[in-house]
């Protein structure tokens, strides 16, 4: 029995939450014409160390911990019959991350991949998802931040050129614990992620970051919602997007609400985007709703541009090519989040796939 | 031995009401070892003259030539003028978020070197310059010009003089922004990069204190686009204490 009886409309592309997505370019996933795939191609890298369980456990045995209005997610837990459930255990400090990849998918048929991340009390742990091929693929995450928990959770759609990807990340976050999404998207066809938090408890706090690279055709939408709840929570959003190419399409829409309850609220969102050539498009749409003006700040920035013709200037009158002064601007442009990570090997694995990005592109 | 040689320089900027004409005809040559100093009041072109010879998109060359050892820079590119020896301080240095200093200075160590420095005399080299301009070594892992302060800058400005031994240097009001002791550790950078390459300096400035520490060959006083009087370093005293008026148009 599915926990959700959902009886969603088929999108249109009318709707605010779709009025940006090629739904022609979804495979089906909005409508449910795609045809249904049995496999699970969630798998652990390595062993689970100590401390932490990843399993498949039959979707009667795991209730959904939240609520959703979108099509996709929806369609997800009605198909799904397993859950993948990765479990870090109160007070588990893991030193080194856990890391969780896709095998090979397919483009024939649509895999609806349900995921839930709990993180015990107190404890702390990074986790990274690596997905690379070609997939059609829905996804949804649940990612449970017990109190006092600290969970980094690194997504990275490192896809090939044929992928569609329609996915949400929703965190619920308890009391006192801290949660960073750091979010990749730089292959595919057509992405659309939801990376949406629930504050549960007070003195949370949580940080949404993103980088993003669309060149010709390609299609990125990246869609938060944070919802304030309770009050002194703390969230932060910070995405960072570039485009080159003919018909490159990102979004980016960040939508923050303070409800009448979540006093002492502190936000902000920011989201820059960097236009490479002509042809490519920006939207970046952030909305702020406050039903309470006892707040610590709640703020928004939004920029679209070009390079800056005085950064190139500065690096070329040193020498610097224009090709590699681009470059540098570029890796610096994103470097700001990339960094976070933590990991090196994947920070220059990314910095090199930015490179190509920008080489395909042939950015002027 | 080099010689930058500006003839009949024009140069025109756009503005809103149609181009403008800032640089009304410039002559100028400066050699290996020599230091010149441009000295003028506000608006009289003195930075236009500094990004017109590097380059700068914004300048619309109209007449005139510009060569260093009989070479057209004005036809290069900005990145080939600074491989062919020739650098530009500025004096508000731009910010470039998320590139490290030490990226940046290698990079365009790289560049003018036509290959990659070796690593270890490389971070020797660095290290040296950044305390001969007693600038903290954590300053490397800094973004570049991003949250200096003003002296910050203008020693980061130096330090790549230093590292990147040009052949001739414009240095643009190197010296604004400056505290006594900032100004005197900035002109000593100068001074030394004029003893070990026989570097050739355009020190543009409005005051003479920067006079002080960076002895002038000769001095050319700029107004209104052009160059209206040239001396020796007795010029610089008698602009110290008549200002520029006589030179400015009534």
């Amino acid at each position: 029995m599915s926990t959700l009886t959902t009886n969603y409309l088929t999108p249109t592309g009318r709707e605010e939450a779709w009025r940006f997505t090629p739904l022609k370019r979804l495979g089906g996933l909005h409508d449910g014409t795609f045809k249904l795939a049995t496999r699970n191609t969630l798998a652990l890298t390595s062993s689970a160390p100590t401390g932490i369980t990843f399993e498949r456990i039959g979707r009667e045995l795991v209730s959904a911990e939240s609520k959703t209005d979108d099509v996709i997610v929806g369609r997800i837990h009605e198909a799904a019959k397993e859950v993948s459930v990765l479990k870090i255990a109160a007070n588990a400090e893991l030193a080194e991350p856990i890391s969780l990849y896709r095998l090979a998918g397919g483009l024939t048929d649509a895999e609806l991949s349900r995921v839930q991340i709990r993180i015990g009390a107190n404890a702390k742990a990074t986790v990274i998802i690596e997905n690379t091929g070609d997939h059609l693929i829905a996804e949804d995450i649940e990612i449970i931040c017990e109190p006092g928990s600290n969970l980094t959770v690194v997504s990275l759609q490192e896809w090939d050129s044929k992928t569609i990807h329609a996915g949400r990340q929703h965190a619920i976050v308890d009391r006192d614990a801290t949660f960073k999404s750091i979010i990749v998207t730089v292959g595919g066809d057509v992405v659309r992620l939801l990376p949406t938090v629930e504050f549960k408890g007070q003195g949370a706090s949580v940080e949404l970051l993103g980088v993003y690279f669309a060149t010709a055709g390609q299609f990125f939408e990246h869609r938060m919602f944070v919802d304030h709840l309770v009050p002194n929570a703390k969230s932060r959003v910070n995405y960072k997007g570039a485009l080159a190419g003919q018909d490159a399409h990102t979004v980016w829409i960040g939508d923050v609400f303070i409800r009448a309850a979540a006093e002492g609220t502190d936000t902000y969102e920011l989201n820059r985007n960097l236009l490479l050539s002509d042809g490519a498009r920006a939207d970046s749409v952030p909305n702020l709703e406050i039903e309470t003006g006892e707040i610590v700040g709640a703020g928004h920035a939004s920029t679209t541009g070009r390079f800056d013709d005085e950064q190139l200037f500065y690096l070329m009158s040193r020498g610097i090519a224009v090709e590699d002064a681009r470059r540098l601007v570029v890796r610096g442009f994103f470097n700001e989040i990339v960094s976070e990570i933590g990991n090196s090997d994947i920070q220059d694995r990314l910095m090199n796939r930015i490179d190509q990005e920008l080489e395909k592109a042939g950015a002027k | 031995m080099s010689t930058l040689e500006i003839r009949g320089l024009k140069v025109s900027v756009d503005t809103e009401n149609g181009p403008v004409e800032i640089l009304k005809g410039v002559d100028l040559t400066i050699k290996s070892g020599e230091t010149h100093a441009i000295m003028g009041p506000n608006g009289s072109g003195k930075s236009t003259l500094a990004y017109s010879i590097a380059g700068h998109p914004k300048y619309q060359i109209t007449g005139g030539t510009v060569t260093l050892d009989g070479v057209d820079l004005l036809e290069m590119t900005v990145d080939e003028r600074a491989r062919a020896g020739l650098f530009l301080a500025m004096q508000y240095p731009v910010e470039v978020p998320g590139v490290s200093v030490s990226n940046f200075l290698r990079t365009a160590a790289t560049a003018l070197r036509g290959e990659a420095p070796k690593l270890r005399t490389w971070v020797g080299e660095v290290k040296s310059a950044m305390a001969a301009l007693s600038m903290d070594p954590a300053f490397a892992e800094r973004n570049v010009n991003e949250g200096f302060s003003g002296g910050e800058k203008k020693r980061h400005e130096i330090m790549q003089l230093e590292l990147l031994k040009p052949k001739i240097a414009i240095l643009d009001e190197t010296d604004s922004g400056l505290d006594v002791d900032a100004l005197r550790i900035v002109s000593e950078g100068v001074v030394r990069a004029k003893a070990d390459n026989d570097l050739g300096v355009l020190l543009i400035t409005h005051y003479t204190r920067i006079l002080r520490y960076i002895k002038p060959d000769f001095v050319h006083v700029f107004a209104d686009g052009r160059i209206v009087e040239e001396g020796g370093p007795e010029l610089a005293e008698k602009l110290e204490a008549n200002g520029y008026a006589e030179y400015v148009s009534k």
